[in-house]
Formats: structure tokens, sequence, C-alpha cells
């Protein structure tokens, strides 16, 4: 038998031969740009050559049919190179502006919106879910779809205050990241234990660093070695699932969606924010969640008819307040937004600042 | 032996409205009759659509590689099974994820994405994503004898595994310099020899937890690398911002004065812009911040300046466990062009591994173990000078033994008396 073959530790591929020649070519060089339409960057170079690029929302999950048809439309109607940008949004560029209209159309014949570019709903950060994660209370794919559908009409123009970027997190790692506005799992109970798998499945003294809350200790459960679980100390964060199975966080019921706001990542004007908690409770209602696309719905038509152009959705909340935030939104405030834990009395108001 | 399609009503009505369907994607590989892929496929829909039904998911992790590495492979084994532990959907039982790092910046020609789509389509479930938020190409749904020869394919196409597990991390670079006015440093040779000279720790999990590399090349920080990486590169510049005076008067007289002051001038973190009365621009150099909101409005008449490179933060990770943690800056300004100064960088970075190898707990993260030693312990252990740049503000208690005061101040007179010269 021969010997295997040993990988090529080739690491991250060098970008240059996949570039577009026209951006190889100023690398370094561009001088400034404009957003002819929404969904459209016009990048002019210090040698005076311009690109056209023309972003397009994908479903991010392909099926090997639709990659080659966006390689169709690249090399029919743009000229053989795309990128993606981290949101799952494809782009390509053309050095002439004769191809972009005739570019447009052919995505857009397709079923690709043309768009995410400027003040707009760009596509939503997205994780795994129920497609391939081993963790989550609920999918990705499927929210995503469900909300973008709803939110189309965004994505499509530039009619925002400033850009607005949404992320899903189907558990409380939130893969999904910091966003204008998160969507994330909440669990609501403690993880149910199956005491008969805990000794062969669990490292137990990892499981019991993990707990923020110093909330699980060993125990000998039914003459089996187990873990057992403060409840009264439980945060139900889901922390012990992954090192423990048996510890099952996710609930079809009580595993609720949370809705947070104002997180960036942008320097610009302020320093980049946290997001925060606004409402809690949603019911995980696949497979549309329409609770959870009305609060968010809400909340976006109240940033676009209240917010200053260039506000982000954190900008805003700080220069309204949050007293106003509930008020304009209708969401009910409750001890639950405020924060207890460690360092959290930077969030609490130490000042005779307050609105009426 | 032919499967069928199984019925799945939920799913079905993600296939309605504006926005690309993936349901559509993975009913036309699972009714692609004669290609390896579509029984998988029908079987992973239905395992999908019990999920949609139980509001439960069915994956469990497992143990699967390649031949010479430690991680990469994410391993996915069904557990819908009955009584009998036979697999409710056999064929869909083993779904694993191919993590392949991207070229930098995330740049295709169509015929590498061809190539994939053909290998994905002979070994694979033919789903691929473009990307996950590791960064990486996730090419999903892949059974254990096929993870090999699938890898080996691509491996030979120039393309290699990412990270998993606690080990260095696939990282991310915007689309910087190749096309963004904005871009204040190379990042896609920034990332790429940051993640590059650490192949070793991320083809072999050994470290106490993740460790990520982003680079952003201005401070919009497109990467959300102060949010998400436990190393951000960001451009920045030390000059002046450069300012086209007459592109300035262009932009006053096309949106108005009242426009300029009130989404320029006011929104300036540090009130440095002031707007002449002949429609031209004072910039307070010295009091800006290099935030981008002027740059980002008025692209035409504001760029970064010349002398340009890069802030470096460290310490930025999501909740579990200690709860959220921005990166913070350790190295406020170096430059970043020559040969010479991607040496430092990566020597900065191997000292920040080094040391979080050696005292970070099991599945802490760097930022984690900064909030537990103490950002001073950890800039003494790399070497670096502490600078006023590095905090909001100074201490607001005084728990704080100050007996090596004179000493202290000895070296940062020494360190501006050295600067000067």
């Amino acid at each position: 038998m021969s010997a295997p073959r040993m990988p090529i530790e080739s690491g991250v591929p060098d970008p240059f031969p996949f570039m577009h020649p026209v951006l190889k070519k100023n690398f370094g060089q561009w001088k400034y740009h404009e957003r002819p339409r929404p969904g459209v960057l016009m990048h002019v170079a210090k040698s005076g050559d311009k690109v056209w690029t023309v972003r397009a929302g994908t479903q991010r999950q392909m099926d090997v049919y639709t990659i080659r048809k966006l390689c169709d439309i690249a090399d029919k109607f743009a000229e053989g190179h795309v990128r993606f940008t981290m949101r799952s949004n494809i782009e390509y560029m053309v050095s002439s502006e004769a191809k972009v209209q005739p570019l447009i159309d052919a995505l857009q014949k397709e079923g690709f919106p043309i768009g995410g570019t400027g003040p707009s709903v760009t596509m939503i950060s997205h994780t795994q879910g129920w497609l391939h994660c081993d963790i989550p209370a609920t999918d990705a794919s499927g929210v995503v779809k469900a909300l973008m559908d709803e939110l189309h009409e965004e994505f499509v123009k530039e009619d925002m205050p400033n850009r607005v970027h949404i992320t899903t997190s189907c558990c409380q790692i939130n893969c999904g990241g910091q966003g204008d506005i998160a969507i994330n799992i909440q669990h609501t109970k403690p993880p149910k234990i199956n005491h008969d798998l805990v000794a062969n499945v669990c490292e137990r003294p990892s499981v019991v660093a993990r707990c923020p809350v110093a909330a699980i200790r060993p125990a000998m459960v039914n003459g089996k070695p187990s873990l057992e679980i403060d409840e009264k100390k439980c945060v139900c964060c889901g922390a012990c699932f992954p090192p423990c199975p048996p510890m099952q966080i996710n609930d079809p019921e009580h595993s609720k969606l949370a809705i947070w706001v104002g997180g960036k990542h942008s320097n610009a004007r302020s320093k980049p924010m946290f997001h925060k908690l606004v409402a809690a409770g949603l019911p995980n209602n696949a497979p549309r969640w329409p609770e959870v696309a009305a609060v968010v719905k809400k909340i976006l038509a109240v940033y676009k008819a209240d917010a200053k152009d260039w506000e982000r959705i954190g900008d805003w909340v700080e220069r309204i307040g949050w007293p106003r935030f509930f008020e304009l939104t209708g969401l009910p405030f409750t001890k639950y937004h405020i924060d207890n834990w460690r360092g959290g009395r930077v969030n609490l108001n130490a000042s005779a600042h307050i609105r009426f | 032996m032919a499967n069928k399609l199984h019925d799945t009503p939920l799913l079905d009505q993600l296939e309605s409205g504006p926005w690309p369907s993936f349901v559509t994607g993975l009913k036309r590989l699972a009714n692609d009759e004669g290609k390896t892929y579509a029984p998988m496929m029908k079987d992973l829909l239905g395992q999908l659509e019990t999920s949609y039904r139980t509001r439960k998911g069915y994956w469990k992790g497992g143990t699967v590689g390649v031949i010479g590495y430690g991680g990469g492979i994410i391993p996915r084994f069904t557990e819908l099974k009955d009584e009998n532990d036979k697999a409710l959907f056999p064929e869909a039982a083993e779904f694993h994820t191919l993590r392949i790092m991207p070229p930098a910046g995330m740049h295709y020609d169509t015929a590498t994405l061809r190539k994939f789509c053909d290998i994905w389509e002979k070994y694979g479930s033919g789903l691929i994503a473009f990307h996950g938020q590791s960064g990486d190409i996730m090419f999903q749904g892949c059974s254990t004898a096929n993870v090999q020869p699938a890898f080996d394919e691509m491996n030979e196409m120039g393309f290699d595994l990412g990270g998993a597990g606690p080990a260095v991390r696939t990282g991310m670079s915007c689309v910087g310099a190749a096309r963004c006015e904005h871009s204040c440093t190379n990042e896609q040779r920034a990332h790429r020899e940051l993640v590059n000279s650490f192949l070793d720790d991320m083809h072999r999990p050994a470290l106490p937890y993740k460790f990520k590399f982003k680079v952003s090349g201005c401070a919009n920080d497109c990467m959300n690398s102060i949010q998400r990486a436990d190393m951000a590169v960001i451009g920045t510049w030390r000059d002046d911002i450069q300012v086209d005076q007459a592109e300035v008067k262009n932009y006053v007289a096309a949106k108005g004065r009242k426009y300029v002051i009130d989404n320029v001038i006011t929104r300036c973190p540090t009130n440095a812009l002031s707007l002449n009365d002949d429609d031209t621009l004072d910039v307070d150099n010295k009091n800006c911040v290099r935030c981008m909101h002027c740059i980002n409005v008025m692209t035409k008449a504001l760029s970064p300046g010349n002398d340009k490179g890069v802030s470096i933060l460290i310490g930025g990770k999501r909740t579990l466990k200690i709860g959220d943690l921005m990166g913070t800056v350790v190295v406020p300004f170096m430059k970043l062009e020559t040969d010479e100064d991607y040496e430092k960088l990566i020597e900065l970075a191997q000292n920040a591994i080094d040391f979080f190898a050696e005292n970070a707990l099991e599945h802490e993260r760097t930022g984690e173990m900064i909030e537990r030693i103490g950002l001073v312990n950890f800039l003494e252990g790399l070497g670096l000078d502490v600078d006023p740049n590095m905090v909001n503000q100074p201490r607001t208690n005084s728990y704080i033994r100050t007996d090596g005061w004179d000493e202290e101040a000895k070296k940062w007179f020494e360190r501006k008396a050295a600067a000067a010269n």
C-alpha cells in the first residue's frame, strides 16, 4: 500500500490570481467612490480607471446549480470575477458603465435582489442552525429567509438613516455577532439532565468549569456519577450543553427568541458598541417566525421615522434616550433589562439626567 | 437503492417570497436523480423537516479528519434513530463539513467556483455556503469516506483547511486596498502573513481555546475585528487628513451649508472640524481620532493621510464565559510597509499566542485571560510599553501599590526622549 497523501499546508490563498484585473491593476490606488443607485458602487482610481460593482443578495447555503448560475451570469454579463461580502452578498465587478444594467437585469431575472449598499438593510448575518449545528435551538437559514422576505424592500432601497446590520444566532454563543438588530436564542429554563449518560459522555470537571455562575456541581444520581444544577443560580445560558450533550438546554417551547439593538462595529462618530436587550420571550415559531418579524419591523419603522441621517440604531438611541425608545416602539421595559452582571453598574444612570 | 422524497410541508413554506430560497436549492439537489448526492439530500430534507416540526436539532459531533491534520472538518452524525439504533434518515446519517479558507478578501474567478462545484458534486452534497461566520467556505454534507478525497482535490487546487477547535482560526480581511479608497494598509498581506505564520497552530489544535485574527483597512472595521477577533489589525494614519478644498466647496454647493454642518461638522466626535465662511474646511488634526465619519460622508473631498499604519487591539470575543469583551488597544500605531514591519507584526502575534498558550485556562479566550490577570501583566508578558491610548481614562480607584512610581515615571520620560530623537 502506498504512503498516504500528506496535505500541502498552503494556508490562505493569495487573492491576486482570482482578483478582477481592474482591482489588481489599481491595488492600493483608489481615489473615491459613489453609489449611482442602490446596489451599485462606482470606484474611481487615481489612474482614472473606474470599476462598477453590482451587489446581489444570495441564500448563502447554495446548491451547485445556483453557484453555476451565478457563474454563468459572471461570464456572460460581467467579466468572470466575483467576490463575496462577509454578509454573503455576491459582488460582480465590471469595467464599463454600459455593462451595469444588463448585469442587473440578468441577476433580477434569476431572482437575485440587487441592493444591500449604503443606508439599506443588508443581508442578515447567518449561522448554521438545524441544518448543520450540533447545539442549535432554532434554524438559521430559515429565519434569515423569512426575515429577508419581509425586509426585501429595505434591501433593494437605500431608505434608512444609515446602514442596518441584522444578525441571528441559534444559541447564546451568538456566532452571528453584534448587530444593529440581533435576533438571538434566549433559553428560559435550566438544562434537563439525562443522568444515565453524563458519566460516559462528559468530562465533569470541565463542565463544572464552563458555568459562568458556578451553578453546576458533581453528584451521584441513582448510583451513577453525574452532575446537578442549582436551578436558582442557573442563568440558562447553555454553556454546559456543548461539552455535555446530556445536559439538554434546547427546548421547543422554552427556548425563546430575544431581540437586541444598537450594536455597532464601526468606529465612525461613536466608539464601537454592544447590542442591548430590548425584547425577549418571543416564540421559536418555525417556519416563518412572524412574531420576531413583527418586532424587527416595528423597530425599523420607528428608527427610519425618527433617526437623523448617518445615525446607526445605537447612535440614535443614545441621542433620544432609552425611555423614548421604549415609548416609540411600544415595547415593555422590564426588570430583565437592568444589567446585574459583573461590571453592569456602568449601564446604570448615575446622574440627574432624566428625560420627561 | 432509491429512497423517496419526504413530505416537507413546513420547509415548503420557505419557497415563496422574494428572497432566494435555500429550500428550493435543497430540493433541486434532492430531485437530481442519478446524482450521487440525491439520496443524501432527500434524507437531509427529511431530518430538517423533522427539526422544523419538533423544534429540535438532531446532529452530534464526533471525530472525523484528514490525514496530517487535527482539525478543520466539522463532523456531524444524525441523532434521529429508531429503537434499534437505526438512523431514520440513513443516507444523511453522516453530514460533515469541510472548512476551506477562501482567498484573502474572498475574490474568485468563475473557473475556481465551477471546479469547487464539480468536486462537491462528486464527493459531497452539492451544497456550499459562501461563507461561514468563521470566514471559511463551508462545504456542507459529506460522508466520512469522502472527506479525504474531497479535501485532496481541493488541496491540489491550492486551497487548505481552515481552523476548528482550540486552534488558530481562519482569519478575515476586508476588500481593502483591492477596491476601497479608505484602505490604510495591505489588508490581504497582513491577513495572509498572520494566518500563514501559524498554520501549525491552526491544523494541530493545542491552544487553550480559539484564537482569531481579523484585519480591517480603516476604523469602519467592516470585519468587526474589535468585537470578534482575539487580535484585530486596523488601518489608520498619523499625519493629517487629506482635504481637497475644491471638492469641499463642490460638496457644500451641492448639499447646502446646513446639510454639511448637520451631517459632517457637528458629527465629529471631538469637534475637530470647522466650516469656514468661504466653504472650505478646517481640520484640527491633533484632535482627530481617525473615526472615519467625515471621510465616509465626503468621499471625494476627504481621505486618510499618507503616513499610514495600523493599530492593534487584543481580546475581543462574544458572550461565553464571562460576558462580551471588545478588544483593547495594545499597539496604538505601527508602520506596516516593509518586510521588517511585517516581521514585527508576526513577532507580536507569536508573543501573544505563546503567552496565551502558557497562561490561559482551558477554554478561556485571550480577552478573558486579560480580564483575569489585568492588562499590565499581559503587556509586560509581551514586552509592550504602556501608553495612554490604551485607556479611556486612568484608574478611578485607589487600590494599587505605587512603590515603583519613580522608576516607572523615569521609563516614561526615557521613552519620550528616545522618541524625540
